[in-house]
C-alpha cells in the first residue's frame, strides 16, 4: 500500500507541471493565479499522501488544515487586490 | 489487501484521473474562464474522492474525520475562490473568448 501511495504522490507532482507552465507562459495575472490555485490544490493531497508514508498522520492531517485554509485566503486575497486594482 | 484498502485504491485513482483532466484543461483551455473553469471543478472533486478514499483506507477514527472535514471544507471553499477570482476578472473587463475572434 506504500508504494501505491508513492506512486500517487508522483503522479501528482507530474500533474503540477502542466499548472507550472500556465503559471509560467499565463497570459494575464489571472491566469497565474488559476494556476497558483491549482496547485496549491495539488500540494495538499501530497502532503497527505506524505503523511500516509511517513507514518504520521495525525500531524500532516493538521498540517494540510491549515495549508487549505491558507490556499484559500490567499486566493480570496488576490482576487480582491485585482478587482480594486482594476488592471488585468 | 482487504476490501477497504480496494475500494480505497479505486477512490484514489478516480481522484487522480480528475487531477489530471483538471491539469489538462488549463494547459490547452483557450481563455481564462474556461480555464477557470476547468480547475475549480474537476480540482474540487479530486480533492473529495482522494480524501475519501484515504479515509476509507485509514478506518474509525479520529484522523479520518478530521481528513473528511478537509474535504468538506475544500468543497465549500475552492468554489468561492473560483467564484470571487471569476468575479474579479469579469469587472476587470476580460472578455470571454469567442469563436468569431478564434484567436490563439
Amino acid at each position: 500500500m506504500n508504494s501505491f501511495f508513492l506512486g500517487i504522490c508522483l503522479f501528482l507532482c507530474l500533474m503540477i507541471l502542466p499548472c507550472l507552465y500556465r503559471a509560467i507562459v499565463g497570459p494575464t495575472v489571472i491566469d497565474r493565479m488559476v494556476a497558483v490555485g491549482a496547485i496549491g490544490t495539488k500540494t495538499l493531497v501530497i502532503l497527505i499522501l506524505m503523511g500516509f508514508l511517513y507514518e504520521r498522520v495525525a500531524m500532516f492531517i493538521d498540517i494540510s488544515m491549515v495549508y487549505a485554509i491558507l490556499n484559500f485566503l490567499g486566493t480570496l486575497a488576490a482576487a480582491r487586490y485585482f478587482e480594486m486594482e482594476g488592471e488585468i | 489487501m482487504n476490501i477497504a484498502d480496494a475500494i480505497a485504491v479505486f477512490f484514489i485513482c478516480l481522484g487522480c484521473f480528475f487531477f489530471m483532466t483538471g491539469a489538462i484543461g488549463i494547459l490547452r483551455f483557450p481563455d481564462f474562464y474556461t480555464r477557470m473553469h476547468a480547475t475549480g471543478k474537476s480540482d474540487t472533486l479530486a480533492v473529495l474522492l482522494c480524501l475519501c478514499g484515504l479515509a476509507i483506507h485509514h478506518g474509525l477514527c479520529l484522523d479520518s474525520f478530521k481528513l473528511l472535514l478537509i474535504a468538506v471544507f475544500v468543497f465549500f471553499a475552492n468554489p468561492t475562490g473560483t467564484h470571487s477570482i471569476c468575479r474579479a476578472a469579469f469587472r476587470c473587463g476580460v472578455k470571454p473568448w469567442t469563436k468569431k475572434e478564434n484567436t490563439p
